[in-house]
C-alpha cells in the first residue's frame, strides 16, 4: 500500500482531480475544496522533501515501463524547491481568492477549475524528465494562464489574453521543433537517456535545438525584449490571478531554461551565451524598474516589477557557466534564492495591491492616501514585500542577491554587481513612491473601505514568509544540493 | 521602415529554414531506436495497434494531460461567453433538405464513433477519432438549426464534459496499488483501456462540439 | 535522401512560413491560420525524422496525434478570443504595440 500513498504522483493526480470536480460543481464553486486539496498538496510536497533528504533523488516511471519507452518523471532538490514554492505560494492565495472574489466577484465563475489545471501543470512540468512531456506540460500551463487572464472579461484583459496566447504558442512550437530535431537525432525524448549522448561535436542540430528551445522558454519568461506580452496580462487580470502568473507561471520556463543549460546542454554552453543571457537580464532590470517607476496605476507597477526581477534570474547564467566550481554553486543558489524569494514577495505584494484596489474602489496610484490608517496590515505587507525585492536584510531576497553578488566577485565579473546595486535603488524608488501615497491622509472625495481580514492576513502570511526565507534558508539550500554532483 | 522589417523578418525565417535543412541533412545514425522496444512490449500493452499502445500505455501520460489541455481551452471559452456580449441567438432555420440530412446522418455517425472507438485497438481508431465523428454530428444539427446553441452547461453536461478525464484519472489513480501511475494490471490492460477510451470518446465528443456551440450564439 | 528526409525538409520550409507569418500578418486569423501552419511543419518534422532510417516508428506519430489535439484545443481558444475582440472593439487585430511607458487604460 506505501506505493498508492506515494506523494510524487498524487502531486499531478490531485489538482488535475479537484480542477475537474470544481467545473462540475458550478460556476463559482469548488474554493473551499481547493484551499483544503492544496494544503494537502503541501503536505505532499513536504513529504517528497522529506525523502529526497534521507534518500537522495527519485526516478519514478510512469505505467511502470521506464525511458526510453514510457516516460519518466524526476524528483531532484531543484525540482522540489519549486515544487514547495508552488505550494507555499498557492494555499495562501487559495484563501486570498475566496476573500477576493466574495467582495469583487467578477470573474470568479471558472477561476477555480483554471486554478486547479494551472498547479497541476506547474507540479508535472517540475517532475518531468521527458522532452515530449514537458512539452504537454507548457501547453497546460500555458492555456490555463491565458484562460485566467480572460477570465473577467472586458477589451484590456481580452487583449492581453490574445497577445499573451500568440506569445505562448509561438514559445512552445519553437520548444516543439527542439524536440522534433532531438528525437530527429538520438531517437529519444527522455532526459536521463539523452544527457550522456551529447558532447561538444554534436551535430548541427542539437546546437540549433538548444537555441530554439531555449528561445522559446525566454519568450514564455517574458525576458527582456520579449517581455511585451507581461505587464498588460499580469497587469489587467483579477489581483490573484496576476500573483498566480507572476509569483509561479514564469518560474517555470525559468527552471526549464536552467535545467536545459544545467544538465542537457552543459556541453554546448559558451561563456559568450552566457553573458548574452546576462546582459538581457541587466537590461530587464533596468528598463523594468524605470518602467515600473513611471506607471500610474498600482497593478501595472507591480507588473513591471516582475519584468526587472526577472532580470536577476538570469544574471545567474554567466555567474555559473564555466566557472569554479564552488561559485557556480553559490550562484545556483542565488538563483534559486532568488527565484523562491520573488516568488513568496511579489504574491504578497500583487495580493496587497489588489485589497488596496478592492478598498479604494479604483487601480491609482495617485488615490491611495488613506490606506496606511485604513489598511495598516495590507500596507505593512507590500512595503515587507519591497524589501524582499530591494533585497535588504534580512530578507531571502537579500540571501539571494548576497549569494551572486558573492558570485560575481569570486569570478571577477563586477559589472553584474553594478547592475544589482542600481536595481536595488530602482527597487526602493518604485517601492517608496507607493508607500509615500499610501501614508498621505485621504483626500476629499476619496474612499478607502474596509476588505475582509482574510485578504488582510493572507498577504501578510506571504509577505513574512518571504522576510523568513532569509533567516531559515538553509535547509532549503540543503535540499537543493539533492542530486546535484559537487 | 516597416518594409525593412518585413524583408529582415522574411530574410531570418529563410535562413532558419535553410539552416534546418543543413542540420537534417548532415544526421548521423540513431543512438536509441524505439520502434523495436514498442513491437516487443506490444504484447503486454492490451492493445494490438502500435500508435493505441504509445497513446494509451506506454507514454499514456502524454494522453491523460492532453484530455485536460482539451477540456481547458473549453473552460477558456465558457469564461469568454460568460462576459462577452453574446445572447444566444436563435439559429437561423435551415433548409428542409438540410434538416433531413442531418436527421438521417446523425445516428449514422454515432454509430461510425461507436465503431471508430472499437476498431482502435487493433486498427487506425480510437477515442480521439470518434469523438471528432460525434462532435461533427453536434456540428451539422447546429447548423442545421437542430441543436441550439450552449449558454452555460448544465450539471449533467459539465458531468458529461468532465467524464472521460475523471475516469481516466481514476484508471491512473487505481493503478498506484499495483506499483506506479498508470502501470495497468497486464491481465485488464485492454479492458481498462477500453474503459478508459469509452469515457474519453463521449468527453471528447462533447468538449470539441461545445467549442464550437459554446461560441455559436454570440453576438456576430 | 529518403522519402521520409523529404517530409521532414518540407515541415522546415512550412515552419519558417508559419513563423513569418505569425509575426507579419496583422490580421489574427492569419495569425492564427500561421501558427497551425508552423505546428504542421513540426509534425512532419517529427515523423519525418524519426523514420529516416525507413523503419515506421509508431511513437513520434502517436506524439504527433498528441499534438494535433494540443493544436486544435489551443486554435479554438485563440478563434473564441479573436471573436470576442471582434466584438468589443469591431477589429480583427491586436492594437498597435503602444510604446511601453504609455499606461494600459482600461
Amino acid at each position: 500500500m506505501t506505493d498508492f500513498l506515494d506523494p510524487l504522483p498524487w502531486l499531478i493526480v490531485l489538482p488535475l482531480a479537484w480542477g475537474t470536480l470544481a467545473f462540475v460543481l458550478g460556476p463559482g464553486r469548488g474554493g473551499r475544496l481547493a484551499v483544503a486539496a492544496i494544503a494537502l498538496q503541501g503536505a505532499l510536497a513536504l513529504q517528497l522533501a522529506g525523502q529526497l533528504i534521507d534518500s537522495g533523488a527519485r526516478v519514478y516511471a510512469v505505467g511502470g515501463w521506464g525511458a526510453s519507452l514510457g516516460i519518466d518523471l524526476m524528483a531532484d532538490g531543484l525540482a522540489v524547491v519549486m515544487l514547495l514554492l508552488t505550494q507555499a505560494v498557492a494555499l495562501p492565495l487559495a484563501v486570498y481568492a475566496r476573500g477576493y472574489f466574495a467582495a469583487s466577484p467578477k470573474g470568479r465563475e471558472l477561476f477555480w477549475p483554471l486554478t486547479g489545471f494551472l498547479l497541476a501543470a506547474l507540479n508535472a512540468l517540475f517532475l518531468s524528465a521527458d522532452l515530449f512531456n514537458i512539452y504537454v506540460t507548457l501547453e497546460l500551463l500555458g492555456l490555463a494562464a491565458v484562460g485566467l487572464v480572460a477570465i473577467a472579461g472586458g477589451t484590456q484583459p481580452v487583449t492581453a489574453a490574445m497577445r499573451y496566447l500568440l506569445a505562448t504558442l509561438l514559445g512552445s512550437g519553437a520548444w516543439l521543433l527542439g524536440v522534433a530535431l532531438i528525437y530527429g537525432t538520438y531517437g529519444s525524448v527522455s532526459l536521463a537517456v539523452l544527457t550522456p549522448l551529447i558532447h561538444s561535436g554534436a551535430p548541427l542540430a542539437v546546437p540549433l535545438a538548444a537555441a530554439l528551445m531555449l528561445a522559446g522558454l525566454l519568450l514564455k519568461t517574458a525576458l527582456f525584449p520579449f517581455h511585451f506580452w507581461l505587464p498588460p496580462a499580469h497587469g489587467g487580470a483579477p489581483a490573484p490571478v496576476s500573483a498566480l502568473l507572476s509569483a509561479l507561471v514564469i518560474k517555470a520556463t525559468f527552471y526549464l531554461a536552467l535545467r536545459l543549460w544545467l544538465e542537457l546542454f552543459l556541453p554546448l554552453t559558451t561563456v559568450a551565451a552566457a553573458q548574452l543571457l546576462g546582459a538581457l537580464g541587466a537590461a530587464a532590470i533596468l528598463w523594468g524598474s524605470v518602467l515600473a517607476l513611471m506607471q500610474s496605476r498600482l497593478k501595472m507597477l507591480v507588473a513591471y516589477s516582475t519584468v526587472a526581477q526577472v532580470g536577476y534570474l538570469f544574471l545567474l547564467f554567466p555567474l555559473a557557466t564555466q566557472v569554479p566550481p564552488a561559485a557556480a554553486e553559490s550562484a545556483l543558489a542565488g538563483g534559486v534564492m532568488q527565484a523562491v524569494a520573488h516568488g513568496l514577495a511579489k504574491a504578497a505584494m500583487f495580493a496587497a495591491a489588489g485589497s488596496m484596489i478592492v478598498a479604494t474602489g479604483r487601480d491609482d496610484i495617485g488615490h491611495l492616501g488613506g490606506v496606511g490608517v485604513r489598511l495598516p496590515l495590507t500596507l505593512f505587507s507590500f512595503g515587507l514585500a519591497g524589501v524582499t525585492l530591494m533585497g535588504l536584510p534580512p530578507s531571502g531576497g537579500f540571501s539571494a542577491k548576497w549569494l551572486l553578488l558573492g558570485s560575481a566577485l569570486e569570478t571577477g565579473q563586477w559589472w553584474w554587481v553594478v547592475v544589482m546595486i542600481v536595481g536595488g535603488l530602482l527597487t526602493a524608488a518604485y517601492v517608496f513612491k507607493v508607500l509615500r501615497r499610501a501614508f498621505l491622509p485621504r483626500a476629499a472625495g476619496d474612499r478607502v473601505a474596509r476588505v475582509p481580514r482574510t485578504l488582510e492576513f493572507s498577504a501578510f502570511a506571504l509577505a513574512l514568509a518571504s522576510i523568513l526565507l532569509g533567516l531559515f534558508g538553509a535547509p532549503l539550500l540543503e535540499l537543493l544540493a539533492v542530486g546535484r554532483a559537487a | 521602415m516597416k518594409a525593412w522589417r518585413t524583408a529582415l523578418t522574411a530574410l531570418l525565417c529563410a535562413g532558419l529554414a535553410l539552416a534546418l535543412g543543413a542540420a537534417m541533412l548532415a544526421l548521423p545514425g540513431f543512438a536509441v531506436r524505439l520502434p523495436g522496444q514498442v513491437a516487443a512490449n506490444l504484447d503486454d500493452s492490451g492493445v494490438a495497434h502500435p500508435v493505441t499502445a504509445v497513446l494509451l500505455n506506454f507514454r499514456g501520460y502524454d494522453t491523460l494531460l492532453e484530455v485536460a489541455v482539451l477540456l481547458l481551452a473549453l473552460l477558456g471559452v465558457f469564461a469568454l461567453s460568460l462576459h462577452g456580449s453574446g445572447h444566444a441567438r436563435p439559429s437561423a432555420p435551415a433548409h428542409p433538405v438540410l434538416q433531413t440530412l442531418a436527421r438521417l446522418l446523425a445516428p449514422l455517425m454515432v454509430l461510425v464513433a461507436g465503431y471508430l472507438l472499437w476498431i482502435g485497438a487493433h486498427a487506425p481508431g480510437g477515442a480521439f477519432q470518434a469523438g471528432a465523428v460525434l462532435a461533427a454530428a453536434g456540428v451539422l444539427l447546429r447548423l442545421a438549426g437542430l441543436l441550439p446553441a450552449w449558454a452555460q452547461p448544465g450539471r449533467l453536461l459539465r458531468g458529461g464534459l468532465a467524464l472521460g478525464l475523471l475516469v481516466f484519472l481514476a484508471v491512473a489513480a487505481a493503478a498506484l496499488a499495483q506499483g506506479s501511475l498508470l502501470q495497468y494490471p497486464l491481465a485488464y490492460a485492454g479492458p481498462l483501456i477500453l474503459l478508459v477510451e469509452a469515457g474519453l470518446t463521449l468527453s471528447i465528443g462533447l468538449t470539441l462540439a461545445g467549442l464550437y456551440l459554446a461560441s455559436a450564439g454570440w453576438r456576430q | 535522401m529518403s522519402a521520409a528526409l523529404l517530409y521532414a525538409l518540407t515541415g522546415a520550409a512550412l515552419f519558417a512560413i508559419g513563423l513569418a507569418g505569425l509575426l507579419l500578418q496583422p490580421h489574427l486569423l492569419r495569425k492564427i491560420l500561421a501558427f497551425n501552419i508552423l505546428g504542421s511543419g513540426v509534425f512532419l518534422i517529427l515523423v519525418g525524422l524519426g523514420q529516416r532510417d525507413g523503419t515506421i516508428d509508431p511513437v513520434p506519430q502517436a506524439m504527433v496525434l498528441t499534438g494535433i489535439v494540443v493544436a486544435i484545443a489551443a486554435t479554438a481558444l485563440a478563434l473564441a478570443l479573436a471573436r470576442q475582440l471582434l466584438d468589443l472593439t469591431g477589429q480583427m487585430r491586436l492594437p498597435e504595440d503602444r510604446s511601453d511607458a504609455e499606461p494600459v487604460d482600461d
